[in-house]
């Protein structure tokens, strides 16, 4: 038993160094101090931490495998119910999921169970273990979308025999995971491991097709496919309709992040076209904020981060608010765009600011920011980056007649994914709206599940 | 893979190019564009389609060779492929019902209004084409824009081959006198600006094929957001055609140099590249 209140600390790159670099920031538990953290488990009964899991994995069992030393029956554990666990232990918000009910927080650190879920996902793809590719049963399924929605319902659906071919809208597969979530923060070579591993399984990966566009769901069926799921993603990237947001130097998070990262700005002597910012604003509190904002640190830009509520309300990792703070980026707490000023030229100069201060709850729960009378501020800016989440594709929908969907355009489906269309499912942002990668892959795989039911029961 | 079934020049800097795609083939209409990379490092370059043929399994591009991805396009030849080609990406052109249309095309956008006026011609449209160019030396599909249209006028800016001048000057004849269920204009930004306030006046709708910056082509990026009407729109889920008395021109024109500077850079470095490999 390790009775230490903190976490066994994760080896990280210092951030003088990495902030000029986009190597990964956190670099991994190593055996030794895997099994010294494991050791701060204390495997009780109640077991709360799998209540926090939204994909229920059995996380007192993989830890205390990790305890013995017996790392591949940990992995075969958590891949009973993650199928991107390498991912997952970089970018689920651990804080607010497994690790806020974990017994060991009410007095000190929580165990630090993304670290310990990492560690055994990067040995797992260290040791090469070769898949075992399953014995094909004949019936075909086509998958749209090859973000974390789509990969999972794809995995789950190829070891339960089935043909699948996952169709990317992208030139690359991977969905966010490959344009949105920063080099630094997830390398891409996990992505492709992960999407390796599907092909190794069996999937085949078609890239530069939209659905809704290059083919219809009617097509898909007519060429065979017995069902269809629908992982489309989160959608259209939402800005404030506030003067000056098309001005010469604002850019949409995706935007930038998708120029950076899947067209690879990043790299010395790359000819994609990117801003560079000497000083940059990032709107916005999330996860997207933040890679945004990390992101054009690493760019070489100043950057502050503007947010309407407290720092108690930003809905980013708290891992990623420390990692901007140390890389530098500043936050300007309870403050909001009003006013992009522009110089006679329509570039950017400034973002000018309210004050905000917070009322009563609102529908989420969170106290609405609401504006000061008077005062406000000015921003200087040569780049504002808007991440302010996404509102619904309408792209599908509109080619798919009978496909219904929600009061704000999202895809509609049940907890298992079932869609109004017979043999169409859905899950993912696609259907939620803009969340996380693991609540996209849970859903993912309840709606493999389905699929299998739905076919077996044909 | 996409195969490059045929290349062919079609002026000094612009190019058209048949491509092999079966599935893009079977589903392109007038309007719509297709998103491209000319190798695996390559930019995504959404040009409208200029041509398909449902039945040989190809769509033809027509491109203007104007920076570093461009460059690299055209670097390859007939019988290569290309890795990526997506499409067809936005909304095709609505033509239906029309019955006397004016095409106005201007420059390298005359390869995106023909096969507009073929498809009005197909749909028994009377169709009169408006084509203007710089000079004699920038004429492209001359011949295949008057067999498709029952009337033709033809300008260039130097007077060097038919009419001296822009498309706005036989455009506003042509108002006076009778009138077109619809303008369709499609060219550069300042163009289409000038036909939108020549149409206006008359009331005649008129619609601009909108060729903003774009990285995916599905709405995910937000990079070819446009103001029309006073709202935002995304040029590829909404577009690319949009009323053009609606459409902001001079938003447009400046956000399409956002990247001027790098596009300059890139072109230069390409050109030293190419300069080199001559001397070689």
């Amino acid at each position: 038993m390790n009775l230490s209140p903190n976490k066994t600390p994760m080896p990280v790159q210092p951030p003088e160094e990495r902030r000029k670099n986009f190597g990964e920031v956190a670099l991994g538990y190593g055996e030794a101090q895997a099994m010294e953290e494991a050791a701060r488990c204390l495997s009780c009964k109640g077991r709360p931490c799998v209540g926090g899991c939204p994909v229920g994995t059995d996380i007192p069992g993989f830890i205390a495998l990790i305890k013995e030393g017996k790392f591949e029956e940990a992995y075969e554990t958590i891949s009973r119910t993650s199928c991107l666990p390498a991912v997952c232990g970089r970018v689920c918000p651990q804080e607010n999921q497994c690790e806020k009910y974990c017994v060991r927080g009410k007095k000190g650190e929580p165990v630090g169970i993304g670290a310990l879920e990492r560690f055994v996902a990067d040995l797992h793809a260290e040791r090469g273990v070769p898949a075992e590719k399953p014995q094909p049963n004949g019936r075909r399924v086509a998958v749209v979308g090859s973000g974390p929605a789509g990969l999972s319902c794809a995995g789950e659906l190829a070891k339960r025999g089935y043909e699948v071919t996952v169709f990317e809208a992208l030139h690359v597969a991977g969905g966010v995971l490959t344009y949105g979530i920063p080099e630094f923060r997830l390398p891409k070579k996990i992505v492709a491991r992960e999407v390796e591993a599907l092909r190794a399984l069996g999937v085949k990966i078609e890239t530069n097709a939209v659905a809704g566009k290059t083919f219809g769901i009617a097509e898909l069926k007519a060429e065979g496919f017995e069902a269809v799921f629908l992982g489309t993603g989160a959608g259209l990237p939402k800005f404030m309709g506030i003067k000056g947001e098309n001005a010469k130097g604002v850019f949409s998070a995706n935007e930038y992040l998708t120029r950076v990262n899947l067209m690879k700005a990043y790299e010395e002597g790359s000819e994609t076209p990117v801003c560079r910012a000497k000083k940059a604003v990032v709107v916005g509190g999330g996860n997207v904020a933040m890679d945004a904002a990390r992101t054009a640190v690493r760019m070489g830009a100043e950057v502050t981060v503007v947010y309407r509520r407290s720092r108690a309300e930003l809905p980013a990792r708290g891992e990623e608010v420390r990692h901007a703070e140390e890389e530098g980026v500043c936050f300007r707490l309870l403050a909001n765009p009003t006013e992009i000023l522009t110089d006679g030229e329509e570039n950017v100069i400034g973002v000018k600011c309210a004050e905000m201060t917070l009322g009563e709850p609102d529908a989420s729960g969170r106290r609405r920011p609401v504006e000061k009378e008077g005062g406000g501020f000015v921003l200087e800016a040569d780049c504002v980056i808007m991440a302010l989440g996404t509102s619904p594709n309408p792209l599908l929908k509109r080619a798919e007649e009978g496909l219904s969907t929600g009061p704000r355009g999202e895809i509609a489906a049940d907890g298992e994914g079932r869609t109004s269309l017979d043999g169409v499912f859905a899950g993912g942002d696609a259907v939620t709206g803009s969340a996380t990668v693991i609540l996209a892959m849970g859903a993912g795989k309840r709606a493999a599940r389905a699929i299998d039911e739905y076919l077996q029961n044909k | 893979m996409f195969r490059i079934v045929k290349k062919q020049k079609l002026n000094d800097t612009v190019v058209r190019m048949e491509l092999e795609a079966p599935r893009i083939a079977r589903k392109a209409q007038a309007g719509q564009f297709v998103i491209l990379r000319a190798d695996e490092n390559g930019e995504r370059i959404p040009l409208t389609v200029a041509g398909y043929d449902r039945e040989r399994g190809t769509v033809e591009i027509v491109f203007q060779i104007v920076g570093g991805a461009t460059m690299c396009l055209n670097a390859r030849e007939e019988g290569e492929c290309i890795p990526d080609l997506v499409g067809p990406l936005g909304n095709p052109t609505p033509l239906a019902g029309l019955k006397k249309v004016a095409v106005v095309g201007g420059g390298v956008g005359c390869a995106i209004a023909l096969p507009v006026a073929r498809r009005l011609q197909e749909l028994g449209a009377e169709v009169v084409s408006i084509v203007g160019f710089r000079s004699r030396g920038l004429v492209i599909l001359e011949e295949e824009f008057r067999a498709c249209s029952s009337r033709f006028f033809f300008t260039t800016d130097d007077g060097s081959y038919g009419e001296k001048g822009n498309v706005c000057a036989p455009l506003g004849r042509l108002l006076q006198n009778e009138t077109f269920d619809e303008v369709i204009a499609v060219g550069p930004l300042v163009m289409m600006k000038f036909v939108a306030a020549a149409t206006k006046p008359y009331g005649i709708k008129t619609l601009a094929s909108m060729n903003p910056i774009m990285i995916d082509g599905t709405g995910m990026c937000g990079c070819c957001r446009l103001t029309v009407g006073g709202e935002m729109k995304f040029a590829c889920v909404d577009g690319p055609d949009f009323d053009a008395h609606l459409v902001d021109f001079d938003e447009a024109i400046r956000r399409s140099r956002v990247y001027a500077g790098f596009e300059a850079r890139a072109r230069e470095k390409h050109c030293n590249l190419l300069k080199k490999g001559e001397a070689e």
